[in-house]
């Protein structure tokens, strides 16, 4: 089974593209899992249900999503096994920008926009900057110049990445990115595998419940800003 | 340049040599200073600590770097001229075969024809694919007469075509100067502001209305952005191919712009209905479901009515003048 973790910034145009990628890969009669981890509430999982994919939903609620989504990943993957998937496809949002969603050896996928502003890649740390390919959508609504001064800034903290454009309305370069979806990471489980970064952590009064502002309620992991 | 040399120079050095390294060490979050450190013992004294907060290990830090700057001694090679592409035919959606070898040259001005959804788009994704067979309508492009390396394929600095579509927009926050000296830098061209006053020359020139360095570019006209995306592209782009789609009603001096992209050399492929723009073009594909249909050359007898149809096209845009200006049109 192909595995690929496939995350970005919210409203990137994750789902458009992975749906134009499943249009090409069950031309090919692939059978396709997709998971779909959000953070409150998602329909996006109708959408891929209505492709005739298979998919799992998993809502973190109040738990950080990218630990809910390193707690569960592996039960995931085990899943689309079982399920006899050619292709097993997560995505992921990233709410904070630090997050770190990739794994080492497993094919891993930033989507960003050309008009989240071009200070944006160097905002944005492992979940961008270790990815192995990056896809830039959004493309037909700014100028050729400002693609190409958006794509530089990403080869500037990826340099390494594959960086395709890609359009999740017309489905432009969709084929394309397909063609590297077939040479993906193949696996059968995630066992004895590890994260490429850290997750953010923290392990703070906040974390289990604390509303109150003050100092007395502070404990645990805690940061001060110099002021 | 050689790799090895750079890490023993002085962040001093690296500063006034290599200001893009600057650049690449700022986007990380770190903070670099021109001091006499060499950029290797930078590297080695780096506190792990602090790049865990950043967001990165040194490791990977270190790989990045590397991939970095060969992809900045890549950007300084000069780019394979491409003095041809070839199309070699495949099929239509029903599996007819195109059979034909279509050979383009720069300065040609090729006109792409045929209804939404008949394939034009897939014909523009082949070539920028450098298909060879492995797309759904099976065609191969050539460059040069050879099957082209495949850096072509994903490469950002070295991109095959560059496009222009009527939807796009200027979505930066800057004027139209800092814009242009920011496309420059990001291609590392050795005369920013050289290119700066040429692009804002010739792009003045193709535009209705004049308008001054210092306007934000998002809010420039219709017809200024796209005087000014043309000339940034036939100036500023690399790529040797330049796909236009649709431009009838930019407001822009139309010949002029496709002029000064023939003169860079460039290939021209344009989606077009325009019987004016059609005209200009030295060839034009037919697209029927999924292939090329046919391909029809501009005859003699074409050309001749160019003329009479500029005569009507410039009468229409003087009565549009005077709808402009407040005046009736009474008497035509």
């Amino acid at each position: 089974m192909r595995f690929l973790t496939i995350s970005g910034p919210p409203s990137s145009g994750k789902t458009s593209v992975i749906l134009r990628v499943i249009e090409a890969l069950q031309a090919k009669q692939k059978k396709i899992g997709v998971v779909k981890f959000d953070c409150l509430l998602t329909d996006d999982d109708k959408l891929y249900a209505q492709k005739g994919v298979l998919v799992k939903k998993g809502l973190s609620g109040a738990l950080c999503p990218d630990h809910y989504f390193v707690s569960n990943i592996e039960a995931c993957v085990t899943w689309g096994h079982e399920n006899n998937c050619e292709y097993l496809i997560s995505e992921s949002a990233g709410l904070c920008n630090r997050c770190s969603p990739h794994i080492k050896e497993i094919t891993a996928v930033c989507v960003i926009d050309n008009l989240s502003g071009i200070g944006t890649p160097k905002k944005i740390g492992p979940m961008l900057k270790s990815a192995d390919i990056v896809i830039i959508t959004k493309g037909d609504i700014v100028s050729q110049a400002e693609r190409e001064v958006f794509a530089s800034r990403v080869k500037q903290v990826n340099p390494g990445a594959i960086i395709m454009n890609v359009n999740g309305i017309t489905g432009q370069g969709a084929f394309e990115l397909t063609s590297l979806f077939e040479t993906a990471s193949d696996i059968e489980t995630l066992k004895g595998k590890v994260l490429r970064f850290s997750m953010p952590s923290a392990l703070c009064s906040y974390c289990l419940g604390e509303t109150r502002i003050g100092e007395e309620y502070q404990t645990g992991n805690i940061r001060k800003m110099e002021i | 340049m050689d790799i090895k040399s750079i890490f023993q120079k002085s962040m001093a050095a690296i500063f006034t040599d290599h200001p893009y390294i600057e650049d690449f060490l700022t986007s990380f979050g770190l903070l670099p200073t021109p001091s006499n450190e060499t950029l290797e013992h930078y590297f080695a004294n780096l506190d792990p600590d602090m790049l865990e907060d950043l967001g990165i290990s040194a490791e990977q830090l270190q790989q990045s770097f590397n991939d970095f700057l060969q992809g900045m001694l890549a950007i300084s090679d000069p780019m394979d001229k491409v003095k041809s592409l070839t199309i070699i035919g495949g099929h239509d959606k029903s599996g007819k075969q195109e059979n034909l070898e279509l050979t383009l040259n720069p300065g040609e001005i090729i006109c792409i024809v045929g209804p939404t959804g008949s394939g034009k788009s897939r014909l523009l994704g082949d070539i920028e694919w450098v298909a060879q067979g492995d797309t759904p309508t099976k065609r191969k492009i050539l460059i040069n007469d050879q099957v082209p390396d495949s850096k072509w394929r994903f490469s950002t600095e070295h991109k095959l075509v560059a496009q222009l579509s009527q939807n796009m927009n200027f979505v930066m926050d800057l004027s139209a100067e800092e814009f242009i000296r920011m496309h420059a830098e990001s291609r590392l061209v050795t005369d920013p502001e050289e290119k700066v006053t040429q692009i804002l020359q010739q792009a003045n020139e193709l535009a209705g209305e004049q308008f001054s360095p210092d306007t934000p570019v998002t809010s420039l006209s219709g017809g200024q952005s796209r005087a000014l995306m043309i000339a940034d592209m036939a100036i500023l782009s690399k790529s040797p191919i330049a796909l236009i789609d649709e431009i009838e009603n930019a407001g822009i001096d139309r010949k002029k712009a496709l002029a000064l992209l023939v003169k860079e050399e460039k290939i021209i492929l344009m989606a077009t209905h325009d019987p004016i723009l059609a005209l200009m073009g030295d060839r034009r594909l037919v697209i029927k479901n999924g292939g090329i249909d046919k391909i029809i050359e501009s005859s003699e007898a074409e050309r001749k009515n160019l003329v009479s149809l500029e005569e009507l096209d410039n009468k229409l845009l003087a009565l549009r003048n005077r709808i402009r200006t407040g005046d009736t049109l009474e008497n035509i």
